[in-house]
């Protein structure tokens, strides 16, 4: 049957509820932005350099870029996994600069940056929020803004490249060591080139009750970003950091290669949730990590919808007793996509324990995989874990694997893994259209009910946009 | 109200239905009944659009159109209900929100129900049904017992408010106390609406002590071989359908 208006209108207004964003025009548009600085593409000891000179750093860094460069010319490409062999590493602009320098104020970002802003619902998200709002335009932050009362706590929420001046040390104490560069090709790649991101300590016993956020955004052709995020949840200390990523559509490919490394620190409490809407050019390869000591909770929420291929496994260290991990994740493969997603749960100590909860869905011939492993080392005893992955299939075309890897050494150790698959039915669909639904309204909602266990995770806002987002990608896609 | 002339389908080169004629009247309680295997769910499904049976013959008009042609979400819209033998469970789908979706599909824009005011004519309906409230914030028919699906149903016809109003076998699978309390709900509603249409598929006689029928249709092997007042209930009591294999 085809799609009225009416539907469509009413679909949206269903899903949408609370948002005033039109959100078709939300997406695939690219503002006009001159960039004042440009390295040209292509990486090299040269541009590693440039880039740390243009930004002021100190020989700590550029040695450690310089040596990160070196794994990444040494390091082969993933044998697993999706097939990464059109990513041309010398076509791509590693540093790109726009706009003015940050702005801590909103009367202070550029006008034509503020447009884009707007199109993409930031300001209604910062007076929803009140909160610290850190957006990453290109490779620079250009606006970032913190409540005062955080900064009179100690809390420090800054732009990577900022912080790294300001707060040396904590870098020298953390910064790599939870990721390495020598951890695999990406991570290496972003360590070399890395600019931007996030970067926020938390100090003892502060617990952040306003989610911080950060909106990303590639609007340069062919632009790589190497954003690099580290947050450290000091003793006793609780916060929860947001990224939404939307990205407008280019005709040649771009690599978001992101490396995040979250250190929770005993009895302290993180969670991080991600709403990746690349365009359905881009290569998104992220690593993500966090290391968890004593009676600490790491939670990732991690949902993915955009990109041509995600390749990301958020990983749960737990390395003292006591420390909990979760990982609750969504990916959506449509048309030419492949999402290749899952976690890691690395029980070290005794007592630990995990959850990995996965959901994904695939459309109109696109591929999703769920990749996960949970490990039991000698010595985790006591340790638990419960791993659900359920994927959805919505027509003939799509595909979905499962690869998931346990390496048990520890006895006395619980483990659980439960994996489905399942199909919408036709009678499912019979069903709600026989009440009056359109297909299209029949088939996402019973896509939202697949994910509302992951979705009730989320803050009311990010939950409308994705189902808006979800929505979109269903439009057209049924019948 | 809806007129099937002359009808006949196939699964996969097998006739389900052949030369099939109903006719349901504005206002009228009619009865399908016949043997397991006769083509009763069937029409059930292919009256409300399902596109597994394959019309080769015939037509089907509603209020005079002919909708033979029409999906299944046009028909529903134009006031066709079909509560269903097995309603299907939709993990995670809030039945207050899915509800209000379905109810304000089918209305102009003028019509339609905020989420406040839909709830209060949700719960109003509920409290005649005597259904629970905690039954409203469940997903939809997940988990539900076979009886509390078929509540809900009911409901769902209800708030849907359709003009013919197919039961398949809506009384298969309930105890006698929930066959009680869902045609006693069914009879409300139709004393509310006199102009409602309802096509009553079953194989027994307890529903009628709820619903008096006007009409009833006996099908056999795909075809309506006998229609009737209320009389030929007891003849089908006494006799059963051995009685049209001669014919």
């Amino acid at each position: 049957m085809k799609r009225n208006k009416e539907d469509k209108k009413r679909e949206n207004e269903f899903l949408l509820e609370g948002l005033n964003n039109d959100y078709a025009n939300k997406y695939g548009f690219s503002d006009e932005v001159k960039n004042e600085l440009d390295l040209g593409k292509g990486l090299s000891e040269d541009v590693i350099r440039e880039i740390s000179r243009l930004k002021n750093e100190d020989d700590w860094m550029l040695n450690k870029r310089l040596e990160a460069y070196k794994v990444f010319t040494q390091k082969a490409m993933p044998s697993w996994g999706p097939d990464l062999k059109d990513i041309n590493f010398d076509d791509i602009h590693y540093f790109v600069k726009a706009g003015e320098s940050t702005a801590h104020s909103w009367e202070d970002v550029p006008q034509e940056i503020k447009k884009t802003f707007d199109k993409l619902g930031i300001p209604e998200a910062e007076r929803k929020f009140l909160a610290g709002v850190a957006t990453q335009y290109e490779s620079e932050v250009i606006y970032h803004n913190l409540q005062k009362k955080w900064s009179e706590q100690g809390v420090i929420f800054l732009d990577t490249d900022e912080a790294y001046k300001k707060y040396p040390e904590l870098f020298h104490k953390y910064y790599s060591k939870i990721v390495p560069a020598t951890d695999n090709k990406f991570a290496a790649l972003n360590s070399a080139a890395w600019s931007g991101g996030s970067f926020i300590y938390i100090p003892k016993g502060i617990k952040v009750k306003i989610p911080l956020q950060a909106y990303f955004r590639i609007n340069t052709k062919n632009m790589g970003q190497f954003e690099r995020t580290l947050i450290i949840a000091d003793e006793g200390s609780e916060v929860h950091y947001i990224e939404g990523c939307t990205a407008p559509i280019y005709s040649s490919d771009s690599l978001h290669a992101a490396v995040v490394e979250v250190m929770v620190l005993k009895n302290a409490r993180v969670r991080y949730t991600t709403i990746q809407n690349w365009s359905t050019n881009v290569y998104n390869l992220v690593t993500k990590r966090a290391l968890v000591r004593e009676n600490g909770i790491m939670e990732w929420v991690d949902c993915n919808l955009g990109s041509k291929i995600t390749m990301k496994y958020p990983s749960i260290y737990l390395t003292e007793p006591g420390a909990h991990g979760e990982v609750l994740s969504i990916a959506l493969a449509n048309k030419g996509q492949i999402l290749d997603a899952g976690a890691k749960a690395i029980h070290i100590a005794p007592n630990t324990s995990s959850i990995i909860q996965s959901k994904s869905i695939c459309l109109n011939g696109g591929r999703t995989s769920y990749r996960g492993l949970l490990q039991m080392s000698k010595g985790s005893k006591s340790a638990k874990s419960n791993v659900i992955c359920d994927a959805l299939i919505l027509d003939d075309r799509s595909q979905t694997d499962t690869y998931p890897t346990n390496k048990v050494d520890e006895a006395e150790v619980t483990l659980s893994h439960e994996a489905s698959v399942s199909k919408v039915s036709e009678e499912q669909l019979f069903y709600l259209k026989s009440r009056g639904l359109s297909e299209n309204e029949a088939a996402a909602l019973i896509v939202a009910g697949f994910i509302e266990p992951i979705m009730k995770e989320l803050p009311m806002e990010y939950a409308a946009e994705l189902n808006a987002l979800i929505n979109m990608n269903m439009e057209g896609s049924v019948g | 109200m809806l007129k099937v002339e002359n009808l006949t389908c196939q699964i996969a080169d097998r006739v389900i239905l052949k030369d099939l004629d109903l006719e349901i009247k504005k206002g009228e309680i009619s009865v399908l009944m016949g043997p397991n295997g006769s083509g009763k769910s069937t029409l059930a499904k292919l009256l409300m659009g399902h596109p597994e049976c394959e019309i080769s013959k015939g037509k089907i008009i509603f209020q005079g159109k002919n909708i033979t042609e029409l999906d299944v979400t046009e028909r529903a819209r134009k006031g066709i209900f079909l509560a269903f033998q097995h309603p299907l469970e939709i993990p995670g789908v809030n039945f207050r929100s899915y509800l209000r979706l379905a109810f304000n599909s089918m209305r102009s824009k003028k019509e339609q129900l905020p989420v406040f005011k839909f709830r209060n004519l949700l719960q109003e309906k509920a409290k005649l049904f005597n259904i629970p409230d905690k039954l409203l914030n469940r997903n939809l028919n997940e988990g539900l017992s076979g009886g509390e699906k078929k509540k809900m149903e009911i409901l769902q016809m209800a708030i849907l408010n359709p003009k013919l109003a197919i039961l398949d076998e809506t009384d298969s699978g309930l105890d006698i106390d929930a066959l009680a309390i869902v045609f006693e709900n069914i009879a409300k509603l139709k004393s509310q609406n006199p102009d409602l249409s309802v096509l009553i598929i079953t194989h027994y006689h307890k529903v009628f002590t709820y619903l008096k029928p006007d009409r009833v249709n006996i099908i056999y092997h795909g075809t309506i071989v006998e229609t009737g007042d209320a009389a030929l209930l007891d003849k089908i009591e006494k006799n059963g359908y051995k009685q049209y294999e001669e014919k």
